[in-house]
């Protein structure tokens, strides 16, 4: 937060003809020395963790096993079961028999009862899984507390209801639920990802064989022993742990009449080509790369605040971040000082406390990843700036990066990051705007910032983007349908579009 | 039936009986029409010049069909391109408007197409009386849902926040149709009307087998008010077209009648570029007269959800 001082307002109106001056102000950023403020919750870990199928949670066949660890310290917080495809084919069976005995054949209003008890279960628990959350995937513990967990309850609390009302969902044709569903999460978002892929598809009567992302498993089998709690039948759900070889398993299976991904287009991808033949119904949400449009008549420090959020929530590990500015040429130079001074105020460092506005990189190899493309970035001839703040000793953290200068054929505007880093490109017309925002393979959001109601609308028209936020950024609710266009995938989750993808019209 | 064999024509009277006399000379010589493939709301021949011969139901020559190569199937993607974005920008009123309107079209030439079913062999006759009235129908159905079916699908959703938020459905683009070689009219219709009422456009394979009421379709298509390259038919060889409309980075979505190894081609070229690919198996048999053949989750296959967020403030 930049505060400025008594004499501010004043200084201002006499500074204004004399725009080079620079308003007296006070940067906090790591000037100030802040107490530290830590959330100091039990996140209630335990040291080792099975695979949850069948209702019980039980050791792999392999008897092998793999570390997680906290990213903002590199220590081990956990051992987590490695699943084979051995282990996968069992969760399969189980999930199969629940689908046969128990859950495919249960009324709706009898099922939703069931989700409605697991939103319930996680509210209660809310505090203890945010600080796992942030304990095993670096978020800060702000974002797992005010954003992650709330809205994985809010998504189980909205699912449920539906579980009854299919009939209006899906008007005019009877449905039947698929089956068993296998699905594949992501690192970045892991308990709510979770939430996205297990509430629509067991509301409409599916059981799932899920497989968290290798470096966050911690909360999926926090949640097994919550399903536990909730007496969900055994085989609704299960959980295997384990890398790609496991996922691969899970989309491989034959008893999934469905998969469902969250990851990346390039592997999605591989997913499709592995799928080909098959009849496997297919959901895929994949990578972005955002465009955030500011035009010359925004609110300005509204903008400056939606677009760090835009890629800087989650320390941009979010596939539909604002990872590409586009502002309009005759304010754009003011734009990026305002928005350099805000991220030289942002706090970088230790997730779980809760001053912390970025925390740490999920892991090493994503933090190569980020590396990697900055350093392209520069060799292509972008202008880099990074705030000088202090970085903590251990752990996986970077600095809030803003390029400008970037043209389109640039890496940093093509691929995408994943991580905090924002590549700042020019326009003169909406024509170019859009132009330059529908240069992508991607599809899958996009940020639009202007006073005017009828261009924002023409702009969410001609943008090509599953999600539109105008005037606002990274904005989520259960009952808004979220998925892409293009390379960014197909179907949707969430909202009344997202309930079809888990059923069969009959 | 303004085409078939001249020869066969000439050497037959009007009842079909041969006749005995060479020098029974007929008092007219019907002209053939030379079936030409619809693109870009033009008649064209195969850039490559090759036609494949189709017969009669019984044996005899009936006409030459332009056997298409990728090349004319990557013109009829641009040709789509180019029509696709003001097709998608008509009023929802007005593609329905067009849909009736092709619909009027095949009714009122409905003896003919019959005939162009029913001659080279698809099927009898009365059969394809029903066939093409079925076709009318459907048409119907569909430029009725061309300004309801957002109202169906799409919505506002009560967010948890001060935010107006809306989701709107939009046309995926460009859309390859494979044609179904049983009821090769109502196949078409069926596969075609559902994708092209939400503002796609379509590049579509006729039945191979059965090409002929598609090159008849593409007259009456150019007789509607439909613009020029929204409907684009090519006919020819699946094992030669097949693999690009897999691959094609420009076509958005598929929708296949096909066995199933080409469903394993099409579903390898889709994951290329992300496409949307919906596969039906050709060796079960569809029923295309089936009321469960029409519906809007036909249209739902080949549109977008978008939605949009906005604050609420003053």
């Amino acid at each position: 937060m930049s505060v400025t001082t008594k004499a501010a307002p004043k200084a201002r109106k006499k500074t204004q003809a004399a725009t080079t001056d620079r308003v007296p102000e006070l940067i906090f950023g790591d000037l100030w020395e802040f107490d530290p403020a830590p959330e100091s919750a039990d996140p209630k870990i335990k040291p080792q963790y099975e695979l949850f199928i069948g209702g019980k949670f039980v050791e792999p066949e392999s008897g092998k096993y793999f570390d997680s660890i906290n990213p903002a310290t590199e220590k081990k917080i956990s051992r987590i079961a490695l699943a084979s495809a051995a282990d996968v084919a069992r969760a399969y069976e189980a999930a199969q028999k629940a689908f046969d005995t128990t859950w495919g054949r249960m009324p709706g209003r009898e099922r939703g009862k069931y989700v409605y008890r697991i939103a319930r279960l996680i509210q209660d628990r809310a505090r203890e899984f945010a600080v796992a959350e942030t304990v095993d995937g670096g978020k800060p513990i702000k974002e797992s507390r005010d954003f992650d967990v709330p809205m994985t309850a809010a998504h189980f609390f909205y699912h449920a209801g539906w579980a009854d009302k299919l009939d209006y969902a899906i008007p005019g044709r009877p449905t039947e639920p698929l089956g068993v569903v296998g699905q594949v999460i992501p690192w970045n978002f892991p308990l709510l990802m979770l939430a996205w892929k297990i509430a629509p598809a067991i509301s409409t009567g599916n059981c799932v064989v899920l497989k968290p992302a290798e470096t966050t498993s911690v909360t999926a089998l926090k949640f097994a022993e919550l399903l536990q709690e909730a007496d969900l039948p055994p085989g609704v759900v299960n959980f295997v742990t384990g890398a790609g070889e496991t996922g691969a398993a899970v989309m491989a299976n034959d008893i999934a009449s469905k998969v469902a991904f969250t990851g990346s287009t390039e592997v999605g991808k591989l997913i499709m080509r592995s799928l080909a033949g098959s009849d496997k119904k297919m959901t895929m949400e994949l990578g972005g790369k955002a465009a955030n449009i500011v035009f010359d008549d925004a609110p300005l420090d509204q903008a400056v605040e939606g677009v760090v959020n835009g890629i800087f929530f989650n320390q941009g590990h979010v596939c539909c971040a604002g990872s590409r500015l586009l502002v309009q040429e005759s304010i754009a130079t003011e734009f990026v000082e305002k928005l350099k001074r805000r991220i030289s105020v942002l706090r970088v460092g230790d997730p779980m406390d809760k001053n912390t506005d970025i925390g740490a990189i999920n892991s090493r190899a994503q933090l190569e990843k980020i590396e990697e493309l900055v350093q392209s970035g520069v060799e292509q001839g972008a202008k880099m700036f990074q705030p000088s703040c202090r970085l903590p000793g251990a752990g996986f953290f970077y600095r809030p990066t803003i390029f400008t200068g970037v043209t389109q054929s640039h890496r940093i505007a093509t691929e995408e990051i994943f991580g905090p880093v924002l590549s700042v490109l020019t326009f003169r017309t909406l024509e170019e705007a859009v132009e330059k925002a529908n240069n992508t393979a991607y599809g899958l959001s996009a940020g639009v910032w202007t006073d005017k109601g009828s261009r924002i609308l023409k702009m969410s028209t001609e943008l090509k983007a599953g999600v539109v936020w105008a005037n606002t950024f990274n904005k989520f609710d259960p009952s808004s349908p979220f998925g892409g266009y293009k390379e960014s995938g197909f179907g949707r989750e969430g909202g009344r579009q997202g309930l079809l993808d888990y059923v069969r019209l009959t | 039936m303004s085409v078939g064999n001249p020869k066969a024509a000439t050497g037959k009277n009007s009842t079909g009986r041969r006749t005995q006399h060479a020098a029974q000379l007929p008092s007219r010589v019907p002209v053939a029409k030379t079936p030409k493939v619809y693109v870009g709301g033009e008649f064209i021949r195969s850039e490559s010049g090759r036609t494949y011969p189709i017969n009669t139901d019984d044996g005899t020559f009936f006409a030459n069909i332009p056997q298409c190569t990728r090349k004319d199937l990557r013109n009829a993607v641009e040709a789509a391109a180019k029509a696709g974005s003001s097709w998608a920008r008509r009023t929802p009123y007005n593609r329905a408007q067009i849909v009736y309107r092709l619909a009027e079209m095949l009714e009122s030439r409905s003896d003919e197409m019959a005939r162009a079913i029913a001659k080279p062999g698809a099927s009898s006759l009365n059969d394809a009386r029903n066939e093409v009235a079925a076709a009318v129908d459907r048409l119907i159905y569909y430029a009725g849902w061309a300004d309801k079916f957002e109202q169906v699908l799409g919505n506002t959703n009560p967010v948890s926040g001060p935010f107006f938020n809306f989701t709107v459905v939009e046309p995926v683009g460009i859309v390859g149709v494979i044609v179904d070689d049983s009821s090769p009219l109502l196949a078409l219709i069926s596969q075609v009307a559902p994708v092209i009422v939400s503002g796609n456009a379509v590049v579509v394979l006729a039945s191979e087998t059965h090409p002929y009421p598609a090159i008849v379709l593409g007259e009456m298509l150019a007789t509607s008010d439909l613009p020029g390259g929204v409907v684009n038919i090519i006919t020819g060889q699946r094992k030669e077209l097949v693999p690009t409309f897999a691959t094609h980075t420009h076509i958005r979505g598929l929708d296949a009648v096909v066995v199933a190894a080409e469903k394993k081609e099409l579903a390898l070229g889709a994951a290329d570029s992300v496409k949307r690919l919906r596969a039906r198996s050709s060796e079960k048999e569809i029923d295309w007269f089936a009321e469960s053949a029409q519906s809007v989750y036909e249209i739902r296959n080949f549109i977008e959800f978008k939605t949009t967020w906005h604050p609420i403030g003053a």
